[in-house]
């Protein structure tokens, strides 16, 4: 007599197909998503309230701002986790949003391959930038 | 109930419908037609469509089994929105009443569609109970507080209409995803004292285009005919999926 498995094994859908490995990544990428989004929340209205709101708004911030702002290392570690966390909750976005949306299997590897060297570049570019800063170079 | 409103339940009215027709051996696209009956506003919607399917067109192809909103053979476009013809009812309806396909599945004719894509993301989840071959066999029902029945008693509910699943803006963009209604029915187990599956159920629902596929778009709690706070149960296996994870 034929087990429920049996039946399962016969008409097992395509998607779902047992030789795949067991896998959390999509569960933990949708776990950073909601920690990421909630401490971006903050991290962005403050940056908007330094950056644009106070004192003289955006106009004030030329070389010798960034500079008094980067002495404190605090400020460092704030710029930093905002570029990471944005960086990445933004591509794990378009990550999914291509599994939804591009069906060829050739052009959605394509669109990932770019996605992630953009924001590989884009994420050492910009901690480059704020691990060797030199107020004295530049102003 | 007074004598107006009961002059208003039987008095006949013209009702205009505009059916979202498709004959595979015929057209190339499908096209609306439109169709007036003759119907009481107490009357369903199904039956407008019986009127139309006995009396005017008989080439009009639809499905429909109970017709009383628990086989869910009869899930369709109504007016834009998701529901079942022989639930809503003529005076509910805004004229003239669109009659459409659901959506995400292919047309096969008319307002029928094919369901097996539906019925394969259903299939994934391993929608029986699940027992451990190393616990005895027991000769006798398997017993369950009422608490423990009450757990998952919201997605017992499900008459696999595919109301939710064609609603759901993911699983039109992507029908590999598995859909509401799987998710619905695995919670229907995952949270069964009785059933032993859970991790098995988890693990199928963390794939790619499991549980975590859902954005909570909220269009599956809305279509549902059953009332199933069907959103509610998808969070509720993603949430089983993470703490098993840890």
């Amino acid at each position: 007599m034929a087990t429920v498995e049996d039946v399962y094994r016969k008409h097992k859908p395509k998607a779902f197909s047992a030789d795949r490995r067991p896998s959390s990544f999509e569960v933990w990428s949708w776990f950073f998503m909601r920690i990421s989004g909630i401490i971006l929340l903050f991290l962005v209205l403050i940056h908007l309230y330094i950056m644009h709101l106070i004192g003289e708004g955006v106009e004030r911030v030329d070389f010798a701002f960034v500079a008094a702002r980067w002495q404190n290392v605090g400020w460092k570690t704030f710029d930093w986790a905002m570029l990471f966390l944005s960086l990445l909750h933004g591509a794990n976005g378009v990550r999914v949003i291509t599994d939804d949306y591009v069906k060829s299997p050739g052009k959605r590897t394509a669109v990932k391959a770019t996605l992630y060297t953009v924001t590989g570049i884009l994420l050492i570019m910009g901690t480059a930038v704020l691990v060797t800063f030199n107020p004295e170079s530049g102003g | 109930m007074t004598g107006e409103d009961m002059e208003l339940t039987t008095r006949e009215i013209d009702v205009r419908l505009r059916v979202l027709r498709f004959d595979p051996e015929k057209d190339t696209e499908a096209h609306f037609e439109d169709y007036t009956v003759r119907a009481q506003p107490m009357e369903r919607l199904l039956d407008c469509l019986h009127k139309i399917k006995w009396y005017a067109d008989t080439s009009l192809a639809l499905r429909r089994s109970c017709a009383h909103g628990i086989c869910g053979s009869d899930a369709m476009v109504i007016n834009g929105e998701n529901a079942l013809a022989c639930k809503v009812l003529v005076k509910d309806l805004k004229q003239p009443i669109t009659v459409e396909p659901i959506r995400g599945l292919p047309v096969m004719k008319d307002l029928i569609v094919d369901m097996d894509p539906f019925f394969q993301g259903y299939l994934a989840v391993k929608p029986w109970l699940i027992t451990d071959p190393k616990e005895r066999e027991p000769d006798r029902e398997r017993l369950q507080s009422q608490t423990d029945r009450a757990r998952y008693d919201d997605t017992t509910k499900c008459i696999l209409c595919a109301a939710c699943t064609t609603s759901c803006p993911i699983f039109w963009a992507d029908e590999e995803y598995v859909g509401p209604a799987a998710i619905v029915n695995a919670h229907r187990f995952i949270f069964d004292s009785r059933d032993r599956g859970g991790r098995e159920r988890l693990e199928i629902l963390s794939q790619k285009d499991g549980a975590f596929k859902c954005r909570t778009a909220f269009n599956c709690t809305y279509a549902c005919p059953r009332g199933i706070k069907v959103t509610k149960a998808i969070q509720e296996v993603k949430q089983a999926a993470l703490f098993k994870s840890f």
